[in-house]
């Protein structure tokens, strides 16, 4: 198990999934979303390839009503 | 009027109203206001997807982006560096280039800080984005906005959301004439004719979110934005008389009986 914080959250992950398999568990693979990946914006052409290691500080945001 | 388009960097659209997405009471009274206005464009936030409530509806599931132009825009944002983050979020989540650029420097009246401004517009310019700029109504920061390639210049007519309308005309109408890329009015705006009024001024459109989600019945409101930005687009085009301190009657006076 892997120890993250996403979005502000401390939660726990299976070791080694990918951001894909995170956005899948949240219901986002097919919402319009952007991963930041410890301070890294990543491309969408790699959320298959990148693991989700412990203590990694990852932030999903989406685009929200606004002025 | 057919041929009549607003024009920013490399897109083309149809109503020079634009309208923000941000107040309403639910994201169906957003949709609905958005349709009434009849705006090809709206601005967007970027935050925090709500990972606690996986069925809580998003934005995209009420506005088609496919239809409806999204503008990013960094409101909130109190630095460079926190506009910057947002934006290049924005830009790989959507793909597109053009956003709205905002960096406030004061909680209280939401003014824009024109320092951290310039900084930011030189470097997302640099990255290759096209910037609707957010700013005071200063002529010589205008030109300045313009001169590091700003996509529009959006200043503001009153501070944000405080429905005040244009506080300053003569600053707007220098803008406006010195101005090659589209000049927009962001923020300040109360009622449908503070509209009507910037778009006689010149303005190329106008960018309202207060006004018509704060409104008792902003469907209603959003219809009348979007015949008082047409109402005064077409003023400006056919050019107001000339003002005179005398009366000058209508009718003609031969005839009289």
């Amino acid at each position: 198990m892997a120890k993250i914080q996403l979005n502000g959250k401390k939660i726990t992950v299976k070791s080694s999934i990918s951001l894909f398999e995170l956005l899948l568990k949240y219901k986002l693979s097919n919402k319009r979303v952007a991963i930041e990946h410890n301070g890294k914006i990543i491309p969408k052409t790699k959320y298959k390839t990148k693991l989700v290691k412990n203590n990694d500080k990852i932030e999903i945001v989406h685009f929200i009503g606004g002025g | 009027m057919n041929k009549d388009f607003l024009k920013i960097a490399d897109i083309k659209i149809k109503s020079r109203l634009i309208v923000g997405t941000g107040k309403y009471k639910n994201l169906l009274e957003t949709a609905k206001a958005v349709k009434a206005s009849g705006a090809d464009m709206v601005t967007v936030a970027v935050r925090r997807v709500n990972v606690t409530d996986k069925k809580k509806p998003m934005l995209s599931d009420y506005i088609n982006p496919k239809k409806i132009i999204f503008l990013p825009n960094t409101a909130g944002c109190f630095n460079s560096y926190e506009a910057l983050r947002t934006l290049r979020l924005a830009r790989e989540m959507g793909g597109w280039k053009l956003v709205k650029l905002e960096v406030l420097g004061d909680k209280k009246n939401l003014y824009p800080n024109m320092i951290e401004t310039i900084k930011s517009t030189k470097t997302l310019v640099k990255e290759g984005f096209q910037v609707m700029v957010y700013c005071t109504d200063d002529p010589l920061l205008a030109r300045k906005l313009e001169d590091v390639g700003a996509a529009a210049i959006m200043p503001l007519a009153a501070p944000i959301g405080s429905g005040l309308g244009i506080q300053n005309k003569t600053n707007i109408s220098m803008i406006i004439k010195q101005t090659k890329v589209p000049v927009i009015i962001d923020a300040g705006i109360g009622t449908a004719s503070d509209a009507t009024i910037a778009m006689e001024l010149g303005c190329d459109g106008v960018l309202i979110n207060s006004a018509i989600a704060n409104a008792k019945k902003p469907i209603l409101m959003a219809e009348s934005f979007r015949e008082a930005v047409k109402s005064g687009r077409k003023s400006f085009l056919a050019g107001r008389m000339k003002k005179k301190f005398l009366a000058s009657s209508s009718s003609p006076a031969k005839g009289i009986i």
